[in-house]
């Protein structure tokens, strides 16, 4: 069975490392993006498990993305974490706003977004067997 | 009573000259011509000296009114004897009085002197003969009188005596019976003029006996006290009513002998009005021992009504008279009262009536009198003439106009508006005229008083108007502050969440590397190699702790941490920070308790906060007590309404000193201390803060060595 894709967006070169480096290593596909359009263009091509998606981007950012993503049919129901270093609230519910499944503040432990990303498949999975099943 | 020796008559009569025809007839017709008894009974016995014989005489009658046998005349017999002679009718066994019930002479002569006393005689001699002036049995009863006589021996009398005595007895018998029959007649008579007289009195008359009864009454005291069974009931029930107050009144009035004044309410049977009487009561004698009360009532019930009536007009009267003079009063009050001068004059001008102004204008007082005054006032008084007279040249009842006066004591021109107006009497006649002036030179001064007003009103409102332009420059020039403060603001927020986000980013890149290499994805570490790769994650970690704490302080000072307020059940709370911390709880070796007061009701306050303050205090009481124990206790004051959770540790505790600072940023009692156990040494510092803004406060009670309690306070609501 093929290992989950998950596409990792950031503009900051560690910030992508980091995340890449580490899934990889437990075990998942990973492919990166480092700015929204190109978020855009692996997503629509590759069509990832789950989105890491990293909000402050230049061009299209990662809010705007992410409502893109989710008003396309072929994108709707993949997963989108968003990953921000801003702390104040308002940041959070504008990506919750922006259709962003879950938020994850930065900085995080490597182990803590491997388990959220983890928990959104669990999700997916429980949502698609749902589907299956109708 | 003395006795009398009865001696019976014997015949033969006694001897005496015997009258003849003639004489006898001469007796009758003399009789006849006397009306009165006394000269009939002296011609009777004159009569008897001349023809039978007799020395003296006396006739005695029966006086029944008196209930005596009185002397009536005598002949040889003194007058005052004749009046003395009396006996009592009463005394039956008196021997003359017995010879009065027959018919028969009787001879009287005295055995013994003692046997006639103590009667005497008048006739002076112990021996005389009683003679009835009847011949006619009486049966019993008492004849007419009797005739003593002497000179007739004691043989038997005379047939001339006894027929002389009859003679004068029906005589007498029969002047008394027509003297009766006048009388009655008379007193018939004088009794209806009586009845009449007091009848004619209109005031109710009436005589009572002792005991109250009427025995007259004259026909108004009729009217109102008697009413026989014919008249109506209402009538009898009212004569009924007016005897009993009648007869209440007379019993106090028989009590004295004087006459006595009293009212009294009486009925008037057939009106049915109340009448009230006054009463005059003369007690007068009516028979011998018995004493009766002339009553008069005079009714005065007119009388009281109309001085009733007086008395009123008199006080209507009076109190119209106070009226006008309190009218007066106030009307002089008030022209005296009026600072405007106020003069009335009669139609030819003269002044009548001033107040105290108009005196000041057109009088001199008696202490300022000189030369210029008296011509002021004089210039005043032609002037005021002058306008007056207009008034009377035309037809309108008033007239306006402004007259110029000088002030009398100054001299100073006094101008003066003034109005008169012609007092009408009723039936059109000028009967006065009022003139009412009024003095212009404050008017004037007002005038221009107003003008210098206005001017100055004008100056401040320019004033005011560039203060208000100043003002508004002022206002713009702050509202542009105030919008550049905003901005200022709104850009520190902006700066300081960059700061946070830029800070954050490189932070990231620390924690994540070290985590990877942590973790062995870029291979095995040895054991020094991973020893400092954990210090570089502990110290990232604690720096991004700082960061967090920064981030609140700032969000709270500058007013943007958001409140959510909602229900809260804070034992639910407490079970939740507990299981957050039993982590650290399992690291140590305390004994951890935890108490809930009952009834300790929900509150509404932001619940993520109380959270936020409770788990910081919980984690310090747990960092700060190396062996010991920690207690949680959760209360409430229904008084001030307000919760309490204490958590209270048998930790270092905290010196008086730093107790002041403990809750100031960075003010931990030892910040060494502080790091080693993962403090920033704000988080005291942003409890207080979110307490306060959730309107409540934290206490300290502690003592170095001896534990320390923070308390959080909070409202049952949060403002």
């Amino acid at each position: 069975m093929t290992p989950p894709l998950v596409l990792i967006v950031d503009d900051v070169d560690h910030g992508r490392e980091i995340c890449a480096e580490y899934l990889e290593f437990r075990g998942f596909r990973v492919a990166t993006a480092v700015d929204g359009l190109e978020a855009l263009d692996k997503a629509f091509e590759l069509l990832p498990d789950v989105i890491l998606m990293d909000l402050s981007l230049p061009g299209i950012d990662g809010w705007e993305a992410t409502r893109r993503l989710k008003a396309d049919p072929r994108t709707r129901d993949i997963p989108v974490v968003a990953l921000t270093a801003h702390a104040l609230a308002s940041a959070h519910e504008r990506a919750k706003e922006a259709g962003c499944d879950s938020v994850v503040t930065k900085p995080c432990l490597p182990r803590d977004l491997e388990a959220e990303v983890r928990r959104q498949l669990a999700g997916r999975a429980r949502v698609t067997e749902g589907r299956t099943g109708t | 009573m003395g006795q009398l020796v009865e001696v019976k008559a014997q015949s033969p009569p006694v001897r005496s000259p015997e009258a003849g025809s003639t004489a006898r007839l001469e007796l009758v017709e003399a009789l006849l011509a006397e009306s009165e008894p006394r000269p009939c009974a002296v011609l009777v016995l004159r009569w008897l000296v001349r023809y039978a014989g007799i020395e003296r005489g006396l006739c005695a009658v029966v006086e029944s009114d008196n209930g005596r046998l009185a002397g009536l005349a005598g002949i040889g017999v003194s007058p005052s004897a004749v009046d003395a002679f009396s006996l009592a009718l009463g005394d039956t066994t008196h021997p003359l009085l017995v010879t009065l019930t027959g018919a028969e002479p009787v001879a009287f002569h005295s055995s013994g002197h003692a046997l006639l006393r103590p009667f005497e005689t008048p006739l002076g001699s112990d021996s005389f003969h009683a003679v009835p002036l009847t011949r006619r049995a009486t049966g019993g009863e008492l004849g007419p009188g009797l005739l003593l006589l002497t000179g007739t021996d004691n043989g038997p009398v005379d047939a001339d005596v006894c027929w002389a005595a009859e003679l004068l007895g029906v005589r007498l018998t029969s002047l008394w019976h027509h003297r009766v029959q006048m009388d009655e007649r008379r007193h018939k008579r004088e009794r209806g003029w009586l009845f009449g007289l007091i009848n004619a009195v209109t005031d109710p008359i009436l005589l009572t006996d002792a005991d109250g009864r009427i025995l007259i009454a004259n026909a108004g005291a009729e009217l109102l006290l008697t009413a026989d069974e014919e008249k109506s009931e209402g009538r009898r029930r009212a004569v009924a009513l007016n005897n009993m107050l009648f007869s209440a009144s007379l019993f106090t009035a028989a009590e004295g002998s004087v006459p006595t004044r009293k009212e009294m309410l009486l009925v008037d049977p057939t009106e049915g009005q109340d009448l009230l009487f006054e009463v005059l009561s003369t007690p007068v004698k009516i028979r011998s021992g018995e004493t009766g009360v002339v009553s008069v009532l005079r009714d005065v019930t007119d009388l009281r009504r109309a001085s009733e009536q007086i008395e009123e007009n008199y006080r209507k009267l009076r109190a119209a008279e106070a009226e006008a003079r309190a009218e007066r009063d106030r009307l002089d009050l008030i022209l005296n009262s009026v600072l405007d001068p106020i003069l009335v004059t009669d139609p030819g001008g003269n002044i009548v009536l001033m107040n105290p102004p108009a005196e000041r204008m057109f009088t001199v007082a008696a202490g300022r009198r000189n030369a210029d005054a008296e011509r002021r006032v004089q210039a005043n008084d032609a002037v005021f003439t002058s306008f007056v007279s207009n008034l009377y040249a035309g037809q309108s009842r008033r007239w306006r106009g402004e007259l110029s006066l000088l002030d009398p004591e100054t001299g100073a021109a006094v101008p003066m508006e003034a109005i008169s107006g012609k007092v009408m009497a009723k039936h059109g006649e000028d009967t006065a005229s009022v003139t009412i002036l009024h003095d212009l030179t404050e008017a004037v001064e007002k005038a221009q008083l107003y003008e210098q007003i206005k001017r100055h009103s004008e100056e401040l409102r320019e004033k005011v108007r560039e203060a208000t332009a100043e003002l508004a420059e002022q206002n713009e020039l702050l509202r542009r502050q105030a919008f550049q403060l905003e901005q200022a603001s709104a850009m520190k927020s902006q700066f300081l969440a960059n700061v946070s986000h830029e800070l954050r980013t490189p932070l990231n890149a620390i924690i994540g590397y070290t985590h990877l290499m942590l973790e062995g994805v870029s291979g095995d570490l040895t054991h020094g190699q991973r020893d400092k790769l954990n210090r570089v994650d502990s110290n990232a970690r604690h720096l991004l702790a700082i960061i967090n704490d920064l981030l609140d302080i700032t969000r709270i000072e500058s007013g943007k941490m958001p409140i959510q307020v909602e229900r809260l059940v804070l034992a639910e709370l407490i079970d939740e920070v507990m299981t957050e911390v039993e982590p650290l709880i399992a690291g140590t070796s305390l004994a951890v308790s935890r108490s809930l007061a009952p009834l300790v009701p929900e509150i509404r306050t932001d619940r993520q906060k109380v959270k936020q303050i409770v788990l910081n205090l919980l984690s310090n009481a747990l960092k700060f007590t190396p062996h010991g124990s920690v207690s949680i206790a959760i209360d409430y004051d229904p008084g001030l309404e307000e919760i309490s959770v204490a958590v209270a540790d048998s930790g270092i505790g905290i010196s008086e000193e730093n107790q002041r600072t403990i809750f100031e940023a960075f003010g931990q009692t030892d910040g060494s201390y502080a790091k080693r156990h993962g403090g920033t040494g704000l988080g005291l510092s942003i409890c207080r803060r979110l307490a306060t803004i959730l309107s409540g406060r934290i206490t300290l009670e502690s003592r170095p060595g001896a534990g320390s309690t923070f308390t959080l306070f909070l409202p049952r609501r949060a403002r």
